[in-house]
């Protein structure tokens, strides 16, 4: 990838983070740690690999995102007024009496959200359906999972990835934010999980494990699942939960926090600094 | 038991009270071992958990496993209260409180936190309102619904060494004064909270602060409405419910919670069986819930005082005099 193409897919990114903080904010307080982990996959996906039309969201050969830690949804509501599913003054409505986007993510309110999640682990195995169903009815298109490593301690979740690999769904992606933390602190206190990118290549997948907060490498590492064949894809993104604002990276327990208008402001203030700063560099 | 309601809320949160009864009861009982699917932070035991194994025992986010590990740590000798979420304490796991729960007699106590409403900003996908409901049809289960804290911390205290499979929904935030501290609850016996000879009102969790203030209202009418805390929802106390409704001629259930399967139909079942009466609910229509302040999903879903004194007053309205 040249250095024109990286550096307009940070800027995406940051400014998936920016959406993402206004929807929080405008609110108080919400998921930031899980949110902020999954903006440059966003960003790769959104800008790069998925096969989308913002004008056209139930178009059914598209390319369907899961994102089955359905709690990371101002992420996802991010992206999507980014890409121009919806205006972006509809972001500041998060959680508010009938609202279009709800903390965790529903395909029946928002324009461009796939499958309806937040019960963590069942997104999973919707995703293997959606795969199936996708390769059994002949379209081209795959579906991304997004899938936590907390989350991973739903048994649900190993079921669908034991199908996926049975099925050989190979136009299914797995996107495992390993971003080492949960609600109640580490993952590696709560459930050690051990090694996910072990895991997931005995159960059968295809298995890369890269820097998911490092666009280039989200994109090389895309670009190898267009592969086909007869294996479904892992891509596991060593990841920090937080990623991209210091402040909340350096936040022990940064699942549900509070956003204050100094904080926003400051935060904000630093992501717009960076896309200043890569602009130039395009 | 001595009421002290005066519609003002008690400053301790179920959050707070939650976080230091808990360790207080493995304190006291060294069979009592607390498992949690790691939502400890949610009430306020993660420091003590952490600091004890244990005691309280960290299970992730797997529900399912975690109900059946307490049924085997029930079956090893232990007194087991595992908590999550409302709808991950029930349709999640119901199966295995079903089987290894309830068919194996393993007796644990699931608590489940933020019903209906009071989940609030977690939305639709964490909002059940149909909990009670799945409990309800499983033979040897109590299901609590607390009105006040004094009766969470009898409640909780309580269900411990109780047999079968025992339910507790409550929110984690406040909730009005309703009892004198101190005072003991007891299975399958309603409490009469405020008497009257115009309609019967029976109102669990949440929803019993809402029939007071109906009360109140009714008052200034010259309506005398009864307000029955039921403090289990199963088993249910026909007694208290046929007495009064023998008086009142009436009922209003008032629920947070879908108006199938929970409450409303528990108390239809006793009217049609015992004593014939016009009834009605204040209870959530057959539909999902949805994301909002729990302030505005009250009104959304009808669960208000003001809905409650309209009811009252249709269902005497029908009466056969
Ligand atoms: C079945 C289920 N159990 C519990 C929860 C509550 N919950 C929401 S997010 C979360 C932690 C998720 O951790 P992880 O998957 O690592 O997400 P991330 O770190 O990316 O935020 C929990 C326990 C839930 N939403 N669903
Ligand atoms: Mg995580």
């Amino acid at each position: 990838m040249d250095r024109k193409e990286s550096a307009a897919l940070k800027i995406k990114a940051a400014k998936i983070r920016i959406a993402a903080l206004t929807a929080i904010h405008s609110i108080g307080s919400g998921h930031v740690g899980g949110s902020l982990s999954i903006c440059d996959a966003l960003a790769v996906l959104f800008g790069r690999e998925m096969k989308t039309d913002p004008k056209n969201p139930k178009w059914p050969e598209r390319d369907k995102l899961v994102t089955s830690k359905g709690h990371a949804g101002p992420a996802v509501y991010g992206a999507l007024a980014v890409q121009g599913y919806f205006p972006y003054e509809m972001l500041t409505t998060l959680n508010r009496p009938g609202t279009h986007l709800p903390s965790h993510t529903d395909r029946n309110l928002t324009p461009g959200v796939d499958m309806t999640t937040g019960s963590l682990g069942q997104g999973t195995s919707v995703a293997c359906g959606m795969a199936l169903g996708d390769r059994l009815k002949g379209r081209d298109c795959r579906t991304f999972l997004i899938v936590g490593d907390g989350e991973s301690d739903e048994g649900q979740v190993w079921e669908a990835f034991a199908f996926a690999a049975a099925k050989k769904l190979s136009n299914l992606v797995v996107l495992l934010d390993w971003n080492k933390k949960q609600l109640d602190g580490r993952v590696d206190e709560i459930l050690p999980m051990g090694d996910f990118a072990a895991k997931l290549t005995a159960f059968g997948f295809d298995t890369q494990l890269i820097n998911g907060n490092d666009v280039e490498a989200l994109a090389a590492a895309l670009e190898h699942t267009r592969g086909g064949g007869d294996k479904p894809y892992a891509i596991i993104m060593d990841n920090v939960k937080g990623a991209g604002v210091p402040e909340v990276e350096q936040t022990e327990m940064n699942h549900s926090i509070p956003v204050s208008d100094e904080q926003f402001a400051r935060w904000t203030a630093q992501l717009k600094a960076e896309i200043a700063k890569w602009e130039e560099e395009a | 038991m001595k009421i002290i309601y005066d519609g003002s809320m008690d400053p301790k949160q179920a959050k707070a009270l939650l976080g230091s009864l808990i360790p207080q009861l493995a304190a006291e009982d060294p069979d009592f071992i607390y498992l949690d699917a790691d939502l400890m932070s949610c009430i306020g035991t993660l420091k003590w958990g952490k600091a004890n194994p244990d005691r309280a025992i960290e299970c992730g986010i797997a529900e399912a496993n975690m109900i059946g590990v307490a049924c085997g740590l029930a079956a090893a000798g232990f007194k087991p209260l595992a908590h999550t979420f409302g709808p991950f304490a029930s349709r999640r796991v119901f199966d295995q409180v079903f089987l290894s729960g309830a068919y194996a007699k393993n007796d644990i106590t699931v608590l489940g936190t933020d019903p209906g409403v009071t989940a609030a900003l977690n939305g639709g996908t964490h909002m059940p309102f149909e909990d009670v409901a799945l409990y309800r049809t499983i033979p040897t289960a109590i299901i609590f619904e607390p009105t006040d804290m004094v009766q969470l911390e009898d409640v909780l205290r309580q269900s411990k060494d109780l047999p079968g499979i025992k339910y507790i929904r409550v929110g984690r935030k406040d909730l009005p004064k309703v009892y004198e501290p101190g005072s003991h609850f007891t299975v399958g016996k309603a409490v009469t909270v405020r008497e009257g000879k115009d309609c019967t009102i029976v109102a669990a969790g949440i929803m019993l602060h809402e029939a007071l203030k109906a009360a109140d209202e009714l008052a200034k009418e010259g309506i005398e409405a009864e307000v029955i805390d039921p403090v289990t929802i199963k088993p249910l106390d026909k007694e208290t419910v046929i007495a009064s409704v023998k008086k009142t001629g009436c009922l209003v259930a008032a629920e947070n919670h879908n108006k199938n399967g929970g409450l409303y139909d528990a108390l239809l079942e006793v009217l049609a069986e015992n004593c014939p009466a016009p009834a009605g609910q204040v209870a959530v229509e057959d539909e999902f819930g949805e994301v909002g302040p729990q302030k505005y999903l009250q009104e959304r879903f009808g669960l208000t005082a003001a809905h409650i004194a309209e009811k009252a007053k249709k269902v005497m309205a029908s009466r056969i005099l």
